[in-house]
């Protein structure tokens, strides 16, 4: 009888198999994503080294050492046991981070707008006592332009009415809108003495939310040549909210990792970050084989660092409050090893 | 380097080890990087010392590390600003 292993499903609850079985959640996995992206699936040997990775009952897994790769955050200065500054220390101090991201717990460019005075002067006292590089994080978040939080007409409401020309309209206000907000805070940041700015979640509202984002890079990278720009992508493909969008004669809707990353780069970006959705139902074999296989494309011609998003809900890591270390240390291992990233 | 220059992460590792004296397989080691930061006055994790007055703070270790790796580092730009140490640049007022 075939020994069986401990392992994850996507929702984190722990369940056993073979490893028979474990290789047939792999196959599944990067056929699916294989299908879906129209991506070559993943080699043989890639998916016999997440098999020895996965068919295991230890509680850790890692790179091997001389491989380790660096870590940014979204989050990490969020107040959770002190001040801001306090909890960027210690994530520095005794969780040996290699980076830090100033944030605020309402984490929209729309909302810090509004206290960025206070949100610049937190920036410049963190920078006082912080070694490592120090990022301000918030996301694009188009949604909040439209009414009633925003100025902009609800294209959530509009298109469901068929009023596709308005709905289109209506984005397109939005992204002007925000690219002054982000626009106007990285400014604000860099003279605060900021290493850098996380655009998180990038293309949560779809296409505007997207291309709001790259026009704003160019504007950040034009005024602040030795800035660091990071995007965190919300998901593994962009959302045609508008359809029509397009950023340097490419059309926003429907892209994957690989013409993400080539965006990010051409707007000036410096990290970029994709972001894999996990399927709660599958395995956690299954959903790194589908993360790895739809990402793999964009390491092939990266050539500017990926910090692929591993984390809650990405990334093949549980969709779950209390990660589970063996999940998370494998997804991690498993995603440096195959991709060679530079970072997570 | 990866932050500000978008440097991947080998060339980034070869290019600190070199300006450290290090192999880039040290970069990882905690044991032969404690040497180096201490050598180097990079700053480090002093929690298990009761006093380190001549230890280098953070923007102190900063100043060290922006010209160990040839790399400015914006808070160490803008502290060098403000307090006239670069007599070069007009402090921004953004009000």
């Amino acid at each position: 009888m075939e020994t069986q292993y401990p392992t994850r499903m996507g929702d984190g609850s722990l369940t056993r198999m073979t490893r028979s079985q474990l290789r047939g959640e792999l196959e599944e996995g990067t056929l699916a994503a294989a299908s879906r992206g129209k991506v070559p699936s993943l080699t043989a040997d890639e998916l016999d080294h997440l098999l020895d990775i996965w068919a295991s009952p230890a509680k850790f897994s890692a790179v091997d050492i001389g491989d380790e790769v660096v870590l940014t955050y979204d989050g990490s200065g969020s107040k959770t046991v002190g001040t801001r500054t306090q909890d960027l220390l210690i994530y520095e101090q005794m969780f040996g981070a290699d980076s830090v991201e100033l944030g605020h717990v309402d984490y929209s460019f729309k909302a810090i707008r509004t206290i960025l005075p206070f949100e610049a002067q937190t920036m410049k006292d963190a920078q006082a006592v912080l070694t490592v590089p120090l990022m301000y994080g918030a996301m694009p978040n188009l949604g909040l332009y439209s009414k009633p939080d925003g100025p902009a007409p609800n294209w959530s409401e509009l298109l469901p009415l068929a009023r596709i020309d308005e709905a289109r309209a209506a984005q397109e206000d939005a992204v002007g809108y925000a690219v002054e907000d982000m626009v106007k805070t990285a400014d604000a940041m860099w003279e605060a003495g900021a290493d850098g700015i996380d655009f998180d979640t990038a293309g949560a509202a779809g296409d505007g939310d997207f291309l709001a984002t790259l026009l704003a890079i160019e504007r950040i990278r034009a005024a602040h040549p030795d800035m660091g720009i990071q995007v965190g992508m919300a998901g593994e493909f962009v959302l045609g909210m508008h359809g029509r969008l397009e950023y340097d004669g490419v059309r926003l809707a429907g892209l994957w990792p690989r013409g993400q990353m080539e965006l990010v780069r051409r707007a000036g970006a410096t990290i970029y970050g994709p972001a894999i959705t996990v399927n709660t139902r599958r395995t956690g074999a299954w959903n790194i084989a589908r993360a790895l296989t739809l990402v793999k494309p964009c390491m092939e011609v990266a050539e500017i660092p990926v910090h692929m998003n591993i984390g809650m809900g990405v990334g093949a890591v549980p969709t779950t409050s209390y990660l589970p270390l063996d999940a998370v240390a494998r997804a991690s291992r498993a995603t440096v090893d195959i991709l060679r990233l530079d970072g997570l | 380097m990866q932050i500000t220059r978008g440097m991947r992460i080998v060339d980034a590792k070869a290019y600190v080890a070199e300006r450290l004296g290090v192999s880039p397989f040290d970069l990882s080691d905690p044991i032969a990087m404690e040497d180096v930061r201490r050598e180097r006055q990079l700053g480090r994790i002093t929690t298990f010392e009761i006093s380190y007055p001549t230890e280098p703070s953070a923007m102190e270790a900063k100043f060290r590390i922006a010209e160990l790796l040839d790399l400015p580092i914006n808070c160490v730009e803008k502290f060098k600003e403000r307090a006239g140490v670069r007599a070069d640049v007009e402090p921004k007022n953004l009000r």
